[in-house]
């Protein structure tokens, strides 16, 4: 696949070093090209990249608050489609907090309603944005500021809100989820998103160098071990027909992925257990 | 045109006449009909608008901002719990500088769960960086919409306007109305074509930016001197709109003040009981005028002490009250004039006002020796 | 007064802040083992390396993704 060169997203913005989530809007802006309106929620990618009086993005983009993107994005839509610009992609970049949490309601109605926009879910399990503190999208034994581990507690203890699928559940037409550390499989499906007609929704997966510990150089490397390791899958959901669209040809045991952060490390035998039986069951079901 | 409608009615149909581009609307008592009507003129095709029947209000204003970001016209309503849900975005639409336009039936806050009407609602938003209207009756509803545009989408305002209307006693009555055809409104109000911030993949731009100390401040005080640039605006719109349509408007209506010893000063329906009680009490030879509010915000303090300079006392009138302080009205007036002033709650959660209570006020406003004292009109003692 | 702030109507206008100077590592690119795979220029969380695996130093953070993400070791992170 060819990619093209020319990026939407301009350096100077304030992301950590090996921050993924610039890493995703890079990528995804790339197949969306400059004929695109984004929209952002609140959250580390709206501070990192629009300090005033500088801007990293080359396209249009707004930001408002932190649980709007969705409806924000439903207007933007609606009053380009009123002045016949209906060629142009209108691309809400939210948080998992911004997705899953308080951005919830938001989401499912503009995903019910059918607006033509892509949703794109930046997912690093937790609040960056405001020092760690747990999300709905938080996998169960992270530790976090809000759901730390300590002498009763092993860290989060419930697990991943499964948004993807409650986001098939509203007959989205085009549903998937990604991982920036495989970036054809997330670039094509953003492709795929932008030529659907009706909302289409993307989770990509996008480690956090800060919020997970560990080195920014390993920021692609964890996201892929949590795809070979099975704890993330990639699939898409077109018209409602599942498909996985990687398999990891042998799985790694889940160990090497919790292992390689600091958020597990705490956390004993029987919990990492707990963790590979779950990622075992779920894999089983859909044969990875 | 004359027609006899209610309120709500008259918004509607004077949202028809502006040609918003984008209605994003979730409907709620009182205000229900004004969705109502412009889903059906959508349907019908008597509006060439996108209507987008949004989860909440706090999304009808968030997909309200999206849509006016890019450039157009931009209508929508609620009332009471609609309106306090959208709180957050109402500072959003002022600061992102969206001259949106949104009706408002005024009706009571909960708890206790009230629908009928009191003016707390939008009271409450007042410091929200909104210009607010407030009509006595639906004529007033629908010349105040097609002026709010106007208004708000000039170049020296930039800010959004809320249309206040009563809710039951205006939303849901009905009354004589003179609906103007669409030549004259679109002589009156051109299409809205911003040069300041939108977005377009021509010409690309980033708004609602992060912004630190370094810049806030300034772009708060931009907001000011737009409210303050604001009263300039609205008296040449209501000066053109008089031209075109020939009803005369100002930030305060003078209603028999020029000789009168004690003035009442209210806002919205309950003015035109006053009114009635006003006339009664002249037959009787007592000097009572009335100061009707039409501009909450921008607050036309020139405007209410050149009425009332000349008054022995005044008497002020809040379908709404600032626990630990009293009735909004009463206490900014108050702050910013020296004058003789007595404050009175009454009409909260729909209590009905008579020309009976409007006397009894002007009984204590006379009698009273206590400024600061906070009188209930209307309050049922054994309920207590 | 017009108005100003809160819109930035020059795109990309966050290349004024050159972020080169947050490295304490620099990536350095040895051309011979270079198999333009397009890795580097792929997952850079800045977008300064272009396709021609040259590497923008005004903006290079030194995460260390690029040297980590070589399938050939061909970069090799230097102290700056």
């Amino acid at each position: 696949m060819e990619i093209p060169e020319q990026e939407f997203l301009a350096p100077g913005h304030r992301g950590c070093a090996g921050c993924g989530a610039t890493v995703a809007v890079r990528l995804a802006l790339k197949m969306l090209g400059p004929n695109t309106v984004a929209v952002s929620s609140t959250g580390c990618l709206e501070v990192i990249t629009s300090q005033y009086p500088e801007t990293a993005w080359e396209i249009p983009w707004i930001h408002v608050a932190f649980e709007n993107a969705a409806a924000v994005a439903s207007g933007v839509e609606r009053a380009l489609k009123s002045q016949g610009k209906d060629d142009v992609n209108v691309v809400a970049f939210a948080g998992d907090g911004g997705t899953a949490d308080i951005g919830f309601q938001a989401l499912s109605g503009a995903m019910e309603r059918g607006h033509n926009i892509i949703y794109i879910c930046y997912d690093n399990e937790a609040y960056m944005n405001t020092g760690v503190q747990r999300s709905g999208a938080t996998p169960y034994g992270a530790s976090t500021t809000t759901s730390p581990a300590g002498k009763k507690s092993f860290g989060e203890d419930k697990p991943k809100k499964n948004l993807p699928m409650i986001m098939a559940a509203h007959g989205v037409p085009y549903v998937a989820t990604a991982s920036i550390s495989y970036p054809e499989d997330f670039m094509k499906k953003v492709k795929k998103a932008g030529e659907t007609e009706g909302p289409a929704y993307i989770h990509v997966h996008q480690p956090c160098t800060t919020g997970w510990g560990y080195d920014p150089s390993k920021t692609i490397e964890l996201g892929r071990l949590a795809v070979d390791t099975g704890a993330w899958i990639l699939y898409e959901i077109v018209d409602g027909e599942f498909k996985v669209t990687y398999r990891p040809l042998q799985r790694k045991p889940v160990n090497e992925y919790l292992n390689a952060q600091k958020r597990f490390k705490h956390l004993a035998d029987e919990e990492k257990e707990k963790i590979q039986n779950y990622v075992n069951q779920v894999c089983a079901e859909l044969k990875i | 045109m004359l027609k006899v409608i209610s309120a709500n009615r008259a918004i509607a149909e004077s949202v028809r006449l502006s040609k918003p581009k984008v209605v994003p609307v979730y409907p709620i008592t009182p205000q229900t009909s004004i969705s109502e009507y412009l889903a059906q003129f959508v349907a019908d095709g008597d509006l060439s608008a996108e209507y987008i029947k949004v989860e909440s209000e706090h999304s009808a204003m968030s997909a309200a901002i999206g849509a006016s970001a890019t450039g157009i016209r931009v209508f929508t309503a609620t009332a009471s719990q609609g309106l306090a849900l959208m709180h957050e975005m109402l500072f959003s639409a002022a600061g992102l500088r969206n001259p949106i336009v949104m009706g408002n039936a005024n009706r009571a806050l909960s708890a206790p769960l009230s629908i009928w009407n009191d003016q707390q609602d939008s009271i409450s938003e007042r410091d929200t960086g909104w210009l607010q209207f407030y009509a006595e009756n639906a004529q007033e509803a629908l010349d105040f919409v097609l002026q709010a545009y106007k208004i708000s989408e000039n170049e020296k305002v930039l800010l959004p306007s809320m249309v206040c209307v009563d809710g039951f006693i205006l939303t849901h009555t009905v009354e004589p109305v003179d609906v103007p055809s669409q030549e004259e409104v679109d002589e009156f109000l051109p299409e809205y074509k911003p040069k300041h911030s939108y977005l377009d993949p021509e010409d690309p731009m980033s708004l609602g930016t992060f912004t630190d100390p370094n810049y806030y401040m300034e772009a708060r005080y931009a907001m000011e001197v737009a409210m303050q640039a604001s009263k300039d605006v609205i008296r040449s719109v209501n000066k053109d709109f008089a031209e075109k349509f020939g009803r005369e408007y100002g930030f305060i209506e003078n209603y028999m003040c020029d000789d009168a010893e004690i003035i009442l000063v209210a806002m919205g329906s309950i003015c035109g009981t006053v009114k009635d009680a006003i006339d009664t009490l002249r037959e009787q030879g007592q000097k009572i005028g009335l100061l009707k509010i039409i501009a909450f915000r921008p607050f036309p303090k020139d405007e209410i002490y050149e009425t009332v300079k000349n008054a022995h006392r005044i008497a002020v009138l809040d379908k709404n009250i600032s626990f630990g302080i009293g009735g909004v009205l009463f206490n900014e007036i108050k702050a910013k004039m020296d004058v003789d002033i007595r404050g009175f709650i009454l009409g909260l959660g729909g209590r009905d006002v008579s020309p009976e209570d409007i006397k009894k006020i002007v009984d204590i406003t006379k009698t009273s020796t206590e400024s600061d004292k906070i009188n209930w009109i209307g309050l049922k003692e054994e309920e207590i | 007064m017009t108005v100003k702030i809160g819109t930035v109507k020059e795109p990309g206008s966050s290349k004024m802040n050159k972020t080169g100077s947050w490295r304490t590592f620099r990536p350095v690119l040895d051309e011979e083992k270079c198999i333009d795979c397009e890795n580097c220029f792929l997952f850079c969380p800045e977008g300064c390396i272009n396709k021609e695996n040259e590497i923008d130093y005004d903006y290079c953070k030194g995460c260390g993704i690029c040297a980590e993400e070589c399938p050939v070791k061909a970069i090799k992170m230097e102290r700056d």
